[in-house]
């Protein structure tokens, strides 16, 4: 069984979740290859030899968006190859190339999933709808190589005992116009602390903490804690805080031991992205508020007292 | 410029939706509302058509119904719909929704293909780069701020650390994201130009698509299961103390 796991480089290594999906795929096939695009550090190519990949395809983009040329250079590897599957994470650059690849090769693509079986050579697909609450199981009927599309923190990316991986460089073949969006400025937008990716402990705020300012209170809480800092879709559009702050459906996907929600409602979009959190702690003034639905402590109270009592609680004790 | 948006009519996702029991696909009701994740492309498609003296096109593959989704944009000031009913298409995948979408828009010529980062009800998040590689075109994606000049079209990409800065000349697909814009609302004399509006309903032969719905799209549903559920624990109600429970949970965890 050979499975590809698409990769992207930022920052000298490659997206958390490539290296969750290479995991997964070590479960599932004995010959797994990366197609990386990126730079191509050192420290990037490692990571993915150490999680599993025994060979690298390497496409260095240089300042053009990759997609198009990614998804070419792919079709054209794929058909003298034949891998079996080829895994996409659920996000921006991953999704673009997974797309114009099926596209190109006519073959369908299954997104969202939060597993893959394979099972008697069938490959299928598991689907969570209505934020969570159902799975939906969906199998390939076609022809390979099947395309799956992965949600983020579906597996736990761990080393196994690869070495370093033999690298092949490939090159975009021309395809004119459709190839030509360049990158002209990229820009951080990080935050003091931990990524919320792989923080621990994350403090998010919902609409219900009233401003700008009085989101504040988030902030101050998350410093006490080490705790990365959170955001609903509410708050991002309000202009808050930045997109990259924002946890759900279309933010990141996030699995910390402890998660305060405060003034969050928990609507189903928001919950995706946090539901599998080990310790949820919601605080919201309506005692019918969905995310008490999910909290392991849920205070029906106001953000406004309860939040500046438990920070001065939590000072007190240093 | 010609500009199409493409749009997609859903069940109101404030009342929940039914799965069929049989070939578990979306019961669809009479009555669907705008998708309200597509309201951000209209309002970039329409400025950008007013900028330009263009016109702005939708395009939809959904069960028609009462047409009332069709009509919120429309009455938004879009110039005429598209709209792809079509028996055969159901449970047709993302791949067919692209096809469909791509031929019907084809028909047209449009300049820019605008469309939203995902759909509330589907959430593949791939038919429109999907349609970028059919039709030829870069895909300019997940768009918080979008400017036009002289053919150029620039927008600021969000990543997942921040932003880039991406550029592609016309022809071009753009995803728009709901921080790129806010969409207006349709006024009274926009929703009764609506009713004399063009909406055209071609089929799927119309547009020259073969192997469509469930079969052609190659995926097949087997399972619908309720997924395990996270049961609810304390509920507390704050009369002042409420945030002690936090310090001993915060304790048990030993995060402090
Ligand atoms: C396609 C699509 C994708 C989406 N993706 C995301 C996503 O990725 N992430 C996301 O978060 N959302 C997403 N949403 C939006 C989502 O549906 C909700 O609108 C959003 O999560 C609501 O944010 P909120 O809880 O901050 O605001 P609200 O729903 O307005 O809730 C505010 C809460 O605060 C409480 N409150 C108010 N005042 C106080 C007080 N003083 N003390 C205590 N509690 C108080 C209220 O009771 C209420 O429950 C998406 C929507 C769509 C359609
Ligand atoms: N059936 C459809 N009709 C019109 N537009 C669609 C359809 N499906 C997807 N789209 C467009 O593609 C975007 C992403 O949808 P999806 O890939 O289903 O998440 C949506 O926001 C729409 O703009």
């Amino acid at each position: 069984m050979q499975i590809w796991v698409f990769a992207e480089e930022t920052d000298g290594a490659p997206t958390s979740l490539a290296l969750e999906m290479l995991t997964k795929a070590r479960s599932l096939g004995d010959d797994i290859v990366a197609f990386l695009v990126g730079p191509g550090s050192a420290e990037a190519l490692g990571a993915l030899g150490a999680h599993g990949a025994s060979t690298v395809y390497h496409l260095d983009p240089g300042d053009a968006l990759p997609s198009a040329g990614a998804a070419a250079a792919m079709a054209e590897l794929a058909g003298s190859e034949n891998p079996d599957l080829i895994l996409f994470g659920l996000q921006p650059t991953d999704r673009d190339v997974a797309g114009r690849l099926a596209a190109r090769m006519g073959l369908p693509v299954l997104s969202n999933a939060v597993d893959i079986v394979i099972d008697a050579g069938s490959t299928s697909v598991i689907n969570e709808i209505l934020g969570g609450a159902t799975l939906v199981e969906t199998t390939f009927s076609g022809s390979k190589p099947h395309f799956v599309v992965v949600r983020p923190k579906s597996f736990t990316a761990e080393p196994g005992d690869g070495g370093d991986p033999i690298v092949v460089p490939v090159m975009a073949p021309g395809i004119g116009h459709a190839g030509s969006a360049t990158v002209i400025e990229s820009h951080a937008e990080e935050s003091e602390g931990p990524k919320l990716e792989e923080a621990e402990v994350i403090v998010s705020g919902g609409r219900g903490m009233g401003s700008q300012e009085q989101f504040g209170a988030v902030e101050e809480l998350a410093g006490l804690l080490s705790a990365a800092i959170g955001a609903t879709r509410a708050v991002v559009d309000a202009g808050w805080v930045p997109y990259s702050f924002q946890v759900g459906q279309t933010g990141k996907t996030v699995k910390p031991s402890v998660y305060f929600a405060l003034g969050i409602s928990g609507a189903m979009q928001h919950l995706v992205g946090m539901k599998d959190s080990g310790t949820i702690i919601a605080v919201n003034k309506d005692e019918e508020a969905p995310i008490f639905g999910v909290a392991d402590l849920g205070i029906v109270g106001d953000v406004h007292k309860v939040v500046p009592r438990l920070i001065e609680a939590l000072r007190s004790r240093n | 410029m010609k500009i199409a948006v493409c749009v997609k009519q859903i069940p109101d996702p404030a009342t929940p939706y039914e799965l069929d029991s049989e070939n578990h696909f979306v019961v669809r009701p009479d009555d669907q509302v705008l998708d309200d994740t597509d309201r951000y492309g209209v309002e970039v498609g329409l400025q950008l058509a007013e900028a330009t003296e263009g016109e702005v096109v939708l395009v939809s593959m959904s069960p028609a119904g009462s047409l009332q989704g069709i009509r919120q944009a429309l009455a938004m000031g879009a110039d005429k719909a598209i709209i792809i009913d079509d028996e055969a298409l159901r449970g047709s995948g993302a791949l067919v929704t692209a096809r469909i979408l791509a031929a019907a828009i084809k028909s047209e010529g449009a300049d820019l293909v605008i469309a939203g980062t995902e759909s509330t009800d589907g959430y593949a998040g791939v038919v429109p780069q999907m349609m970028a590689e059919l039709l030829d075109m870069p895909a300019l994606t997940f768009a918080r701020k979008l400017d036009h000049h002289d053919g150029t079209i620039r927008i600021e990409r969000q990543t997942s650390g921040g932003y880039d800065v991406v550029e592609a000349t016309l022809p071009v697909l753009v995803t728009v994201t709901s921080g790129a814009v806010e969409p207006r609302y349709p006024t009274f004399k926009g929703i009764m130009q609506a009713k004399q509006k063009p909406i055209d309903q071609p089929s799927c032969a119309d547009l020259g698509v073969e192997s469509v719905g469930s079969a052609g799209s190659k995926q097949e549903i087997v399972e619908v299961r309720a997924a395990p559920e996270r049961a609810a624990g304390l509920k507390v109600l704050d009369e002042g103390e409420a945030h002690l429970e936090i310090v001993k949970l915060l304790e048990q965890a030993k995060v402090v």
